[in-house]
């Protein structure tokens, strides 16, 4: 099996890796760059835990392969916040105890940043929609909902 | 195993054909890359369309809408025009999957896919979509309840490729709902499924009728009977529960960790009338 | 040590606020590592061959072509882990279910392992492993299983807790029974009895993190092993005996955890993982694929009960009785046995009587889920006295609160109960405006009660303080919610410093002593009181050198809000020594500063919750939705108030997705049929409503904060809660969980035939 050679653009950063053709971008953030903030939760696009954002489209990282990102972008949890300022999702996600065990969290953080990048002034109906593909087992949604809330308010204000 | 990504119909149908072993298209790869993560495909070659001129495009023209192969769902979504003109269509193809889904998967991927559960199928079919087949012998149109022949199964010979799928110019005074039910509100297979297309007169009543049901029989039943229901009437009380009965008796569902017959029966009716109402409605009907 | 552990009303500075958890940067940078998480140079890729078939015996195992195949460094089945168990007959089961020796007992029992070169490798490996089988008669359900002619799983069990010694072997291991009283003449006094059966399907724990672990087996005979535990310590003490290691030969650091709910307290994987390194030479990472998760780890038990409740028309219960019967997987364990406890643990109960029975199946082995055996139990009972209540007349609310246990009630299951919140919850439940909001069409209110134990058991932690003043808290329980936050906060409480300056981690099993596991809502409970221990500790060394600083008696020194004071007249002059400046000097008087803390964490205060529902029931389709849910529970202590909010919305969205369309479906072949989270329902965001909580506070004595667990009992109630409110709002008793709409509608048209 022959690798392949694919040149892409991750967190804004030039890439340049070699992987099997049937090789999960999630497979090669994680074991070949080492960026192991997606997680893998099932592998076949039912939990969001992988999530990233390819070419301003979320995605789940484990239905698409490292091939394909050839000449594209990718944004992954790793770059959500710049330098030590955290992301106002990520801030609020602290003050609001949106997570417990942590392991969706950079899943739903995607997430939710995809979803306030096309909808800035989301209902409580739309953000559990938005967010129907990320399972959480820990907190009942309840405070990572709120949480969404509170970040929208604080980016429209920004 | 390869990889490749041709820039031409020809090239990737070349490619498809004079491949030996197993050979996968890979567009949204929604269901591909599942089925090779469980170990029931292991392709020799993997064909990804998306860099194909044209593909990823929705065309609206004379003759009503081409809709290509590599189109993700969320893009249908996002085209004003197509969600006028088939607001059901439209929405059959949202509720395919979560949000990281809907920006990969497509309607042909879920059309090839064949499951009888598919989501856009019985809307697409209740629409009267067609699919337009580019292969080594060159390039045919068939209706879309043509593409899958069973579970998993479809009618592409080697080599054969869906480039588009093709939807009508509405006629004036039309609509089309779909309607599935699951267990949960997102996230779900359907359990059973419906999808109906209606066009009406001046007068508000059912000129013609399409009536689709997924989930209740190995491929998307497209039930006749349930159309002649519909047509003539105005879609009072009397004629959906005539439709409820007609649908629940033209299902052939089975038992499965989803649902029982009796549930699918039952319900392929509730959807069948809830569907109705929604696409008279959408028509202009009161 | 002469440590003191009852409540103490005080002021609280620190405990009780809502400060940032310490190690949430990490986590929502994706910086914080999981057990898949970690990797080592020359790591190799284990994966595992399990069993398709429920129940077969293995004939042979051909790993020959396997081994030959390029990569491939390890092939190990049952041979390589031989039996060193020694009689322990628990520990057996465990090496067992890790890799099956004389028979698969279900689908996705491990029966072979290969470490490879990389993840394509291992695959082509495992399918060139040869397992010959011989297919034996298998049974899945629980009731079936209990049957004399059932397949026998093990012919070596014949059941326990008998009056006579039976002569048969049998599907059921072990008879339990509780209670007081005498039932048949309690029944004799009742106006009213209810007496119905109920069914419960088997469920998953569901936390997104499958289980993983790097194993490193070193020639010298130690080992490391990184892994997603709830118990690192038990993990060690497991491994090492399983592998014939002394214990303090192997290593084991609790990685981050992606949710555990009980699942992660029995090993699995990580033995294999160990025998593969040792085989091998190489450290070997073990990853479960989330078929192999639900197939092979941690259900919890599905049951069958039957409950029998008998009032007076005053509303007084005059007898209650339960039979449960609980499956259990392939191995013996007493899960029935826990039920039959806590199911009428809420009520002052003058008859009472209780019976279990632990049933085998050829399911994966039963591992504990959230308050293990209870929410199953509390369905049956809880829907049963709403049913009575209705018959009687009475308010569900006002029925529970007339025969709710109270302080100096003997319990249902034994001991006579200190001051609990079963009262106060119902009271608070009952003033609450969710119980007059109004309901539109299809929609029905449900509430139910719930209880759990609390468990507190053995626990150890190291405070230690830099000479910068700052504290490093080093705990033996695994974080699985937010402890490192609250256990911050007692440290900063009982030291009176702020809690920015104190820093928790959880120790390796090589630096802490032995500590049970994060269960039984223990971790808080225990932890935070070792803490205190510790804290005091510490602050008796802060006195004698702060006595040394100033040359006076450590007699005079009392230490105030951070601060060592001199006290008595004779010392007017001195001034106070905060914390830092005693900690800046310490190299000059006596070294480091530390508080240290090994204890057996006993009294852990039980704990009651209430829970209130609103459900929509489309009639058509049997559809549910829920409308709106309530959480009242008594923490003892909220700590850190969020994160108990937290457990309880936790709690309460894993029952809600239980109660609703979470469920094991086995096929007739004995196969799972939904190992993946598309069949396997558990709720998503847009399945839940807010979950509002409300927490009480009724002090656990036997805590100096008055503490009490908080992380389980909020799964107790919802199933019942639930039941009842679809109940009402479909007009017919529902008695099979979950209730999915196939269920609930066949329910209603079945109800509809019925009234005809």
């Amino acid at each position: 099996m022959a690798g392949v050679a694919v040149s892409t653009t991750i967190n804004g950063d030039s890439v340049e890796f070699l992987c099997q053709p049937d090789e999960t971008l999630l497979d090669v953030l994680r074991d070949r760059l080492g960026l192991t903030g997606a997680k893998e939760g099932c592998g076949t696009g039912d939990c969001g835990a992988c999530s990233v954002i390819l070419d301003d489209r979320l995605v789940c990282s484990c239905l698409v392969l490292g091939a394909e990102t050839e000449g594209r972008r990718v944004e992954t949890i790793e770059g959500m916040a710049h330098g030590d300022t955290l992301h106002p999702l990520q801030q609020k996600f602290l003050e609001h105890a949106a997570l417990q065990c942590g392991i969706c969290t950079p899943g739903f953080l995607i997430a939710a940043k995809d979803l306030l990048a096309k909808n800035p002034d989301p209902t409580e109906e739309e953000i559990r929609f938005g967010l129907a593909g990320n399972l959480c087992r820990c907190t009942g949604y309840d405070k990572i909902v709120r949480a969404v809330q509170d970040a929208a308010i604080v980016m429209k204000g920004a | 195993m390869r990889y490749i990504r041709p820039l031409s119909m020809e090239d990737a149908v070349g490619q498809l054909a004079g491949s030996s072993g197993t050979a996968a298209i890979l567009a949204g790869g929604s269901d591909l890359l599942v089925r090779m993560k469980g170990g029931f495909i292991e392709p020799d070659l993997i064909v990804d369309i998306k860099a194909i001129d044209g593909l990823s495009e929705i065309t609206e023209t004379g003759d009503g809408f081409s809709i290509g192969a590599a189109v993700p769902c969320a893009v249908l979504g996002e085209s004003a025009a197509l969600k006028k003109a088939w607001p059901g269509v439209v929405e059959a193809a949202k509720l395919i999957g979560s949000k990281q889904v809907q920006g990969r998967c497509t309607i042909t991927g879920n059309l090839c896919n064949a499951s009888p559960a598919a989501d856009s199928v019985p809307a697409l079919v209740a629409a009267g979509a067609r699919a337009s087949i580019v292969g080594p012998a060159g390039r045919r149109t068939i209706p879309v309840q043509g593409v899958p022949t069973g579970p998993g199964k479809t009618s592409l010979a080697k080599g054969e490729i869906i480039e588009a799928i093709l939807l009508d110019k509405r006629a004036p005074r039309s609509g089309d709902a779909y309607l599935r039910f699951i267990p949960r509100t997102e996230m779900d297979i359907a359990v059973v499924s419906a999808g109906v297309n209606l066009t009406l007169d001046e007068h508000g009543v059912v000129k013609s009728a399409r009536v689709a049901l997924g989930a209740v029989a190995a491929t998307v039943l497209l039930v006749e009977e349930a159309a002649q229901v519909l047509i003539g009437s105005r879609l009072d009380e009397a004629t959906l529960e005539r439709l409820a009965k007609v649908c629940a008796g033209a299902c052939r569902p089975i038992d499965d960790k989803r649902g029982t017959v009796e549930f699918r029966r039952k319900v392929a009716g509730v959807l069948a009338k809830r569907a109705a109402t929604t696409a008279y409605a959408r028509a202009g009907g009161k | 040590m002469n440590f003191d552990p009852r409540f103490s009303g005080r002021k609280f500075t620190s405990v009780g606020t809502r400060p940032i958890r310490p190690d949430g940067v990490d986590k929502v940078t994706g910086r914080a590592r999981y057990g898949a998480d970690f990797n080592m140079a020359g790591q190799l890729v284990g994966r595992i061959l399990r069993s398709p078939h429920a129940h077969a015996r293995i004939i042979k195992i051909d790993t020959s072509k396997a081994e030959k195949l390029a990569g491939v460094k390890a092939v190990i089945t049952a041979a390589d882990l031989p039996d060193l168990t020694n009689g322990d007959a628990a520990m057996y089961d465990v090496l067992d279910n890790c890799m099956a020796r004389t028979k698969a007992l279900y689908d996705g029992h491990a029966v072979a392992a290969v470490a490879a070169i990389d993840a394509r490798t291992a695959r082509q490996a495992l399918k060139l492993i040869e397992v010959e089988y011989e297919l034996l008669p298998h049974v899945t359900d629980v009731d079936e299983a209990a049957k004399h002619k059932a397949p026998l799983i093990n012919d070596a069990i014949f059941t326990e807790g008998l009056e006579e010694k039976p002569v048969k072997p049998s599907n059921v291991t072990k008879r339990s029974q509780f209670g007081h009283g005498d039932v048949h003449q309690g029944f004799g006094q009742a106006d009213f009895i209810v007496e119905r059966s109920f069914k419960t399907e088997q469920t998953h724990q569901g936390y997104i993190e499958p289980h993983a672990c790097v194993a490193n087996f070193s020639s010298d005979g130690t080992a490391d092993l990184w892994v997603c535990t709830q118990g690192h310590f038990v993990y060690r003490q497991h491994c090492a005996q399983l592998l014939g290691m002394e214990a303090s030969k192997l290593r084991v650091t609790s990685s981050e955890i992606g949710g555990g709910f009980g699942g992660k307290t029995h090993v699995w994987a990580e033995p294999v993982a160990l025998a593969l390194s040792r085989k091998a030479g190489r450290p070997v990472k073990l990853v479960m694929t989330r078929d192999e998760v639900f197939r092979a780890s941690g259900p919890t038990s599905a049951t069958s009960i039957d409950v029998k409740i008998g009032a007076r028309k005053d509303g007084t219960i005059t007898a209650a009785e339960a039979t449960l019967r609980y499956s259990c997987g392939p191995y013996a364990g007493s899960w029935a046995e826990i039920g039959a406890m806590t199911a009428f643990a809420c009520y002052k109960l003058d008859n009472v009587k209780t019976v279990g029975y632990e049933v085998l199946v050829n399911r994966p082995k039963t591992a504990a889920y959230r308050a293990p055996s209870a929410p199953m139990a509390a369905f049956a009972v809880e829907s049963a006295v709403d049913e009575l209540a209705k018959m009687i007349g009475m308010d569900p609310v006002d029925f529970r609160i007339k025969n709710a246990a109270q302080e100096g009630t003997r319990s249902s299951y034994g001991p006579v109960y200190g001051p609990i919140g079963i009262g106060p919850t119902l009271e608070a439940v009952k003033s609450h405006p969710h119980m007059k909001a109004p309901l539109g069409e299809n929609q029905g209110r449900g509430m139910a009660c719930g209880f759990w134990f609390n468990f507190g058991g053995q626990t150890c932690t190291d405070l230690n303080i830099g000479m910068d003043g700052s504290v490093s808290l080093a705990v033996g329980t695994v974080d699985v919610g937010g402890s490192r936050a609250s256990l911050s906060l007692v440290a900063a409480e009982e030291l009176g410093i702020a809690y920015e300056h104190v820093k928790a981690v959880v120790a390796d099993t090589s630096s802490l002593g032995y500590n049970d596991m994060t269960d039984g809502s223990r971790g808080t409970f225990s932890s935070s009181m070792a803490t205190i221990s510790a804290a005091r500790n510490a602050i008796k060394i802060l006195r004698e050198r702060a006595a040394q600083m100033w040359d006076i008696a450590v007699d005079d020194v009392v230490w105030e809000m951070g601060h060592a004071v001199a006290k008595g007249e004779k010392h007017g002059n001195l001034g106070k020594l905060s914390l830092k400046e005693i900690a800046v000097e310490s190299g000059k008087t006596g070294g480091p500063i530390a508080g240290h803390s090994e204890l057996v964490a006993d009294g852990a205060g039980v704990s009651f919750a209430t829970h209130i529902c609103d459900i929509e029931v489309d009639p058509e389709t049997g559809a549910t939705r829920v409308i709106r849910y309530t959480v009242v529970q008594d923490a003892g202590k909220a700590v850190h108030p969020t994160y108990v909010e937290g457990q309880y919305q936790g709690g309460a969205a894993q029952g809600i997705g239980w109660a609703l369309n979470e469920e094991y479906i086995y096929g007739k072949d004995g196969r799972l049929q939904n190992p993946g989270f598309l069949d396997y329902r558990i709720p998503v965001c847009s399945d839940l409503p807010m979950i509002d909580t409300q927490i009480l506070e009724i002090p656990n004595p036997n805590h100096p904060y008055g503490v009490r667990g908080v992380g389980e009992t909020s799964i107790v109630p919802p199933l019942a809660a639930i039941a009842n409110a679809v109940s009402n709002a479909a007009g017919v008793r529902m008695t099979h969980i979950p209730m999915s709409p196939p269920r609930i509608l066949a329910a209603i048209e079945a109800e509809r035939e019925w009234s005809k």
